[in-house]
């Protein structure tokens, strides 16, 4: 086996200076008992070749594009990727590296992980942004907790518009806890009722998506209002933050805690994982925060270089008191996405947030236009919920057939909105395609 | 060749990304717009992100500079014990980029994602073979969300059955991230110490354990790098108040084909991907974190799960006691296609050679290295061996002093300062990818150093002297944080 280098000489070689007889004396602590493993019942190893024709195969049973259009976002967005990004972010010393324990053999880590975190919180409008987390959902479920911390308070409202599976983990995380979560409904226009938090007290948090999952975008300036009078940490979570290109950012209209999905900045969407979970605040709440983070310093010679800091938060010192239990981070992921942000600039972001607003609204015009509706009027970013007619369900499933993906039925996770698709056009929608989307599913 | 591997050579400094660039360079190709412009209501617009403005080349620089100033499992031997930092195939990262794994949607109907569902319906297959449990979920994103998930079962299964408990019983060879997992579910630690003999005693976990105690989190083998012998007994003790055994299975990579880990009584146990399944570690993330459970727990594994019937793959969301979801959709698919890749070019053979030879490598270095350095439990190990600075003490050299020594050697250092119970721990993980003449090389070098510090401790203290920065201020680092410019 190519991984494995040992001769039958070497082995032999160092077993004796070991002392044992043969590899399988070497387990000879473990007692009889324990040693029961007949043998795995595994797959026959294939080689190098027989393992690219298998996974190819594999591969080839999934709907994805070009031959597929599918126009679905919710959460994990198709946006193109340089191929300097997904080149720089293969290099070795960053993919076979591990957490950077050793800071004089891992400044590259480091340095990419400081200015990731920089990017951040200029992205979120924030003052100091964590090292990453695993994805939108665990950073949401973190934020949360880390507000009931900060507060003291045991109760946190989240809107119904927060993306539905993020709030299951939430759910997950909260179960054991006995801390709890109530929701909030939302309005005919596609936003959150905020008024609806006028009957309840005693609230850690509110969070609020935005735009949330129909795409919307939330009035953040009334929500900081209405959810600072009730003395609660406002949270807002998001899944495009290529939306933050054109929009104001969370933190600058007050959010307390910023947090969401970066898997838009340069990830493939490898079928949900891994994304990248991205968390900030102010600096005032830095030593609540969870999870990593790095920090910059000088060496003993005077030289800048950096360092993983605020260790005392961590579960590796602080055990049952840390702050989280997460051990790492996403690292690799968070360098991809600062390789990307870094690529595109300040000017390529905002270009590509306003093309990514165009074509969605091109869309939803073109859809208008062929007689379907769109049920909320608020603005929306790069996607956006229609109301197809009566029955499209078998519509749908006929264009599946087509290869068209004509977004995701919302009905699953909102009951009372049958027949309504959550739809998503980015740059990678052509014209051509939207327009023959428009054509397919009728009128 | 006898030479030092350790070496200077040009490394170029790179600013900070802000520090270069113009206003007006782009990175990035914009595609032309095909539609026409619709502005946005005024008062929702905002500025914009302040990021710089590179063009490709500053980038693809900027990167490749950052990059030379890290060591990975590629550049050289990364002994960090407990981490398994071992190579990592560079053909598992071409089958993660298939452009049908990489561009699938996430909700696609199952029908249009029957290879993904296939992949992972029979790694979990797989994953089940190797421990010896009976299901597996890949939804963890990580080893210590592995954890929080083993935390999750085991505080459902207590929940379901109307004796909810609070108290779970931690060993002092436990990873930290263990308390804190429990903590997150509401059970206070119950701290056991191990015996002189670095491992568990059936009696300690006896006058500890109770009705009120939902179970235990063991590491097995444990972090000394040794086999927790009493393990069986220890279930029993548990299982008989009515308790579930969580094991940390981090250290699998010692016992895959060896010890079948539902026979010796394991009701939970994580997996990391990551370590013995060989996906890289990214300088930190992503890995992966499977929990594998027996027939008790099966019932409350996070859903959806994957179901087969008749060579058709779906979702299934009906597991009514099941403890939900753990992130968004299906886990770290793109870790999950890597450990996959690996289990199929290893074979069963493969995999057991792999734990065969990692123990081999860690004993032959014990026996190597214990009449230079302290070794506080003198028994056969597993795939890792903690020796300590008790020797060097005498000379003032700590353990911190060898480990920034050994970079300028040109390894990467050993663990160091765990576990806990081993006061200096030096922990050594070699893993089976590192052949014999690498091994040599890493135990003249510890030996050497070992001479240094009698002869020159000086030499320890001021280590590093080759790498990019020497050693850091840590102290003002998180007194005074700049964590973002």
């Amino acid at each position: 086996m190519r991984y494995l280098p040992h001769t039958p000489q070497e082995i032999d070689a160092m077993l004796q200076v070991i002392g044992a007889g043969s590899l399988d004396d070497l387990f000879g602590t473990i007692p009889k008992s324990c040693c029961c493993r007949l043998d795995m019942d595994l797959p026959k190893a294939l080689t190098e070749w027989e393992l690219n024709e298998h996974m190819d195969e594999l591969a080839s049973r999934m709907a994805v594009s070009p031959e597929y259009k599918v126009f679905m976002g919710a959460g994990s967005y198709d946006h193109y990727v340089p191929a300097s990004a997904q080149y720089l972010t293969s290099r070795s010393e960053f993919v076979t590296s591990y957490t950077p324990y050793q800071p004089e053999i891992s400044q590259g880590t480091l340095q990419a992980i400081y200015e990731y975190q920089t990017l951040a919180t200029r992205l979120m409008g924030v003052e100091v942004a964590t090292a990453s987390h695993y994805d939108g959902s665990t950073a949401l479920a973190e934020s949360l907790l880390m507000a009931i911390r900060v507060t003291g308070k045991k109760k946190v409202a989240v809107s119904r518009l927060v993306h539905p599976l993020y709030r299951r983990v939430v759910q997950t995380y909260f179960d054991p806890t006995g801390y709890e979560v109530v929701e909030l409904p939302f309005l005919q226009n596609g936003r959150t009722d905020i008024q609806a938090l006028d009957s309840v007290e005693d609230l850690a948090a509110v969070a609020l998506q935005s735009p949330n999952f129909f795409g919307c975008i939330e009035d953040l300036t009334a929500a900081d209002k209405a959810i600072h009078a009730k003395q609660a940490l406002f949270v807002v979570s998001f899944t495009e933050p290529l939306a933050y290109g054109l929009l104001k950012s969370p933190g600058s209209l007050n959010a307390d805690i910023v947090c969401g999905e970066g898997q838009s900045l340069g990830l493939p969407r490898s079928f949900g994982g891994p994304g990248l979970g991205m968390l900030g605040s102010s600096m005032k709440y830095v030593r609540n925060l969870p999870g990593r983070l790095v920090g910059r310093t000088k060496d003993v010679d005077g030289r800048d270089g950096f360092v993983l800091t605020l260790a005392t938060r961590e579960q590796h010192i602080r055990r049952e008191k840390a702050t989280s239990n997460i051990c790492t981070n996403n690292s690799l992921c968070a360098t991809t996405a600062a390789v990307y942000m870094a690529s595109l600039g300040g000017s390529g972001f905002r270009r590509l947030a306003q093309l990514n607003h165009d074509k969605a609204e091109y869309l939803k015009k073109e859809l208008q236009r062929a007689g379907h509706a769109i049920p909320f009027d608020t603005p929306t970013f790069n996607e956006f919920v229609v109301r197809f007619p009566d029955g499209f369900e078998d519509r749908y499933q006929q264009l599946l057939e087509k290869k068209i993906v004509a977004g995701l039925p919302l009905e699953c996770h909102y009951p009372e909105l049958s027949d309504h698709y959550l739809l998503c056009a980015t740059e990678t929608a052509s014209r051509t395609d939207m327009d023959s989307l428009v054509k397919e599913v009728g009128s | 060749m006898n030479k030092n591997l350790g070496t200077t050579g040009l490394i170029l400094n790179e600013p900070l990304l802000w520090e270069k660039g113009s206003k007006g360079r782009t990175g990035f190709s914009v595609p032309e717009s095909d539609v026409d412009a619709s502005p946005l209501d005024s008062e929702l617009v905002g500025d914009g992100p302040d990021f710089p403005d590179l063009s490709e080349v500053d980038v693809v620089r900027h990167y490749t500079r950052l990059s030379t100033w890290n060591f990975g499992v590629d550049t050289g031997m990364y002994p960090l014990g407990s981490c398994t930092m071992k190579y990592n195939p560079k053909t598992n990262e071409r089958q993660a980029r298939l452009p049908g794994f990489a561009g699938a949607h996430p909700l696609l109907p199952p029908q249009l994602a029957q290879g993904a569902l296939e992949l992972m319906y029979k790694l979990e297959r797989y994953l089940d073979e190797v421990t010896g449990m009976q299901a597996t979920s890949l939804q963890p994103a990580a080893g210590a969300h592995g954890e929080l998930a083993g935390m999750l079962l085991i505080y459902a299964y207590h929940k379901h059955r109307g004796d909810q408990r609070s108290k779970i019983i931690i060993p002092d060879t436990a990873h930290g991230t263990n308390p804190a997992s429990a903590a997150l579910c509401g059970y206070r630690p119950v701290p056991v110490k191990s015996n002189e003999n670095g491992v568990l005693s059936v009696e300690t976990i006896e006058a500890v354990m109770d009705a009120e105690t939902a179970g235990i989190m063991v590491t097995n083998p444990n972090t000394i790098g040794l086999f927790e012998d009493h393990i069986r007994e220890i279930c029993r003790v548990i299982h008989d108040k009515g308790g579930l055994v969580y094991c940390d299975g981090a250290n699998m990579n010692a016992i895959m084909g060896i010890v079948d880990m539902n026979e010796i009584g394991i009701d939970v146990l994580h997996l990391n991907l990551h370590k013995t399944f060989s996906t890289p570690h990214g300088g930190g993330g992503p890995g992966s974190g499977p929990v594998c459970v027996n027939d008790k727990l099966e019932p409350f594994l996070p859903v959806p799960r994957i179901v087969e019937k008749d060579g058709q793959y779906n979702l299934s969301e009906d597991f009514p006691r099941s403890i939900g979801k753990l992130d968004t959709f299906h886990g770290h698919f793109g870790v999950m296609i890597k450990a996959y890749s690996y289990i199929m070019s290893m074979g069963a053979a493969g995999l057991k050679k792999a734990s065969q030879l990692s123990v081999l490598n860690a004993n032959y270095i014990k026996e190597r290295l214990k009449s230079t350095y302290h070794l506080p439990h003198d028994r056969p190990c597993m795939h890792e061996v903690v020796f300590n600075d008790q020797n060097l003490q005498a000379y003032k050299i700590t353990t911190l002093d060898v480990a920034k020594r050994l970079m300028d050697y040109g390894f990467h250092p050993p663990t160091v300062y765990f576990p806990l119970v081993v006061p200096g721990a030096i922990m050594i993980e070699p893993t089976e990818t590192e052949c014999k003449q690498d091994i040599d090389r890493f135990i003249e070098a510890m030996q050497q150093i070992a001479q240094e510090a009698k002869e020159d401790p000086e030499l320890l203290k001021s280590a590093p002297h080759r790498s990019k920065v020497r050693r850091l201020d840590e102290t003002t680092a998180a007194r005074k944080p700049c964590l973002a410019n």
